[in-house]
């Protein structure tokens, strides 16, 4: 067909835009230099180097175990809420859903930025905590912050996914389950949750790739003391200048998602039989 | 009976801790005090200031043409892709669709400075296209995968014998095509739209020349210090993009009318 012409003009914008710009960080995360010239810089692998030092080991440490923290607590609360609203009957499901996804609409920023007017010093609950005589507490600037952030912004994404696996079930099956003298539980275990596996591995993803990857959180709810990979990254790019490192630092990034997509992608497959993933 | 009441505490909880924020946000944007946490009285003193704030005004200009122009550049560049990528089958179909999908997966951050490294690369200086440019770029990506779906419900034979009753292809894209994929097109130039408004990470790297979005003034106004007015600011927006969110969601209820699935 003539329409498949319609395609190319995207393709070469694809390679510009997409591709040569993931090339560009590769090319700089493999030299070192600080000239203008891009032809100047020389191949080094310091920038690995670097990186395989405490400090910045204990960073990627430190975000990764945010991130998987974060992911399991939205896992955890998020799982029976999908659950239950899918349990619903339709025109309550849409409007439970709805409201989920409206928060999500407020600016990001804003939304962080709404914690520091309830956790902080002055804050909402330490003006409450004030009136009933106890002394104000430290509720900001600290890993559990963070992850509160994280939380709070990302659930939704592990919510929707769950919600949307668990209300394509067929009813029969859980009837069969039932008439062969399963209980709820068990019925839960063998039959609900492994089908709906597909919705948890894509909510996983979905929340760890953000929180692994975020600045503005650790900014703004660590107060710059909790730096996290994005934080780095951030600095080398607009406040250092170091943009060599900065791309080192995210292709550690970068592998580390694909790690993560891998291995979620192979329970996945163990458990459905092959179900397509994300790629 | 206690599980029903148990399954009522814990979804009261769940929409308490997604809507206090929210709702402490707005309430203190009518709060007559600098000082977060205490209640002074009621005052609309922060709208005024907003209004009257020239930075803030510029701001909010910035963001609306961007998103205006991202989301109809995108989708233009998105729907003719959509179709395109629709006739191309097997492993270069493949190859285009995951290359589509790597601004989707890739985080925001990573997104960004690849981008900034390009510009940097071709000498572009930072400023209002930069930031334009890369909008648009994370953009198509979400235009291509809400059209294709629809692209994919369309009868294939339409175009065709458009096309064997002697129209070019061009007139079988206008009169056929387009048409029978229209709700997807929307769709996709909405979501263009509100993820171009709401965009922070991408803009805060690829903008230059003091040219910047409300995004990014309100991340370089929580720095300074908590100022109602960045209150006063999001409970518009939130209130406008709630409406644009109904829109579109009864959009949606009416698509699934008409297309019967």
């Amino acid at each position: 067909m003539k329409l498949k012409r319609a395609a190319y003009p995207y393709i070469v914008w694809m390679m510009v835009f997409i591709l040569m710009p993931l090339l560009l960080i590769v090319y700089f995360a493999f030299t070192s230099g600080d000239s203008q010239s891009f032809l100047d810089f020389t191949f080094s692998l310091n920038n690995f180097k670097r990186f395989f030092t405490p400090t910045y080991l204990k960073v990627l440490t430190r975000s990764v175990n945010l991130a998987l923290l974060s992911t399991i607590i939205s896992l955890i609360v998020g799982y029976p809420l999908a659950y239950i609203i899918s349990k619903e009957k339709s025109k309550r499901q849409n409007i439970m859903i709805l409201m989920l996804v409206i928060p999500m609409w407020m600016n990001f920023l804003l939304r962080t930025y709404a914690w520091l007017t309830l956790l902080g010093r002055n804050g909402f609950i330490n003006n409450i905590l004030a009136k009933i005589g106890v002394s104000p507490l430290n509720l900001m600037y600290n890993n559990k912050a963070i992850l509160l952030g994280m939380v709070y912004n990302f659930l939704p994404f592990m919510v929707l996914p769950i919600y949307s696996v668990l209300t394509k079930i067929e009813k029969n099956l859980i009837e069969a389950a039932e008439d062969l003298g399963a209980n709820s539980i068990t019925i839960f275990r063998k039959v609900i949750f492994p089908l709906s596996l597909p919705g948890v591995i894509t909510g996983i993803t979905m929340v760890f790739i953000p929180a692994v990857s975020t600045f503005v959180i650790s900014d703004l709810l660590g107060g710059g003391k909790y730096s996290l990979i994005g934080n780095v990254i951030e600095q080398q790019f607009r406040v250092t200048g170091d943009w060599h490192f900065g791309s080192a630092l995210s292709i550690v990034l970068m592998i580390f998602i694909l790690i993560t997509m891998a291995f979620t992608s192979k329970i996945d497959k163990e458990k459905e039989g092959g179900g397509g993933g994300l790629w | 009976m206690v599980s029903k009441i148990s399954k009522k505490i814990y979804l009261f909880l769940m929409f308490a801790f997604l809507y206090i924020p929210i709702v402490v946000l707005i309430a203190f944007s009518f709060n007559d005090s600098k000082l977060q946490g205490v209640w002074s009285g009621f005052t609309l003193r922060w709208y005024i200031d907003l209004f009257k704030d020239a930075e803030i005004l510029r701001a909010l200009y910035i963001t609306i043409l961007i998103a205006i122009l991202s989301s109809v550049i995108s989708t233009i560049i998105g729907t003719f892709a959509a179709i395109g990528i629709h006739g191309i089958k097997g492993f270069n179909r493949n190859i285009i669709l995951n290359l589509n999908y790597i601004p989707v997966l890739n985080p925001d951050i990573v997104t960004a400075i690849s981008l900034m490294a390009l510009f940097r690369f071709v000498k572009v200086e930072f400023g209002f296209i930069t930031m334009l440019l890369s909008h648009i770029v994370f953009s198509i990506p979400y235009v291509i995968l809400s059209v294709l779906p629809k692209l994919k419900q369309m009868n294939v034979n339409l175009a065709e014998a458009a096309m064997d009753l002697g129209a070019t292809p061009f007139y079988a894209l206008r009169k056929v095509i387009i048409p029978e994929i229209f709700p997807g097109i929307i769709t996709g130039m909405l979501l263009a739209f509100t993820l171009s408004i709401d965009d922070f990470v991408i803009s805060f790297f690829n903008t230059g020349h003091g040219i910047s979005n409300l995004s990014i003034t309100i991340y370089s106004m929580t720095r300074k210090g908590i100022n109602p007015i960045i209150n006063a600011l999001s409970t518009l927006m939130f209130v406008v993009l709630l409406v644009l969110l109904l829109v579109i969601n009864k959009r949606s209820d009416e698509d699934l009318k008409i297309g019967g699935n």
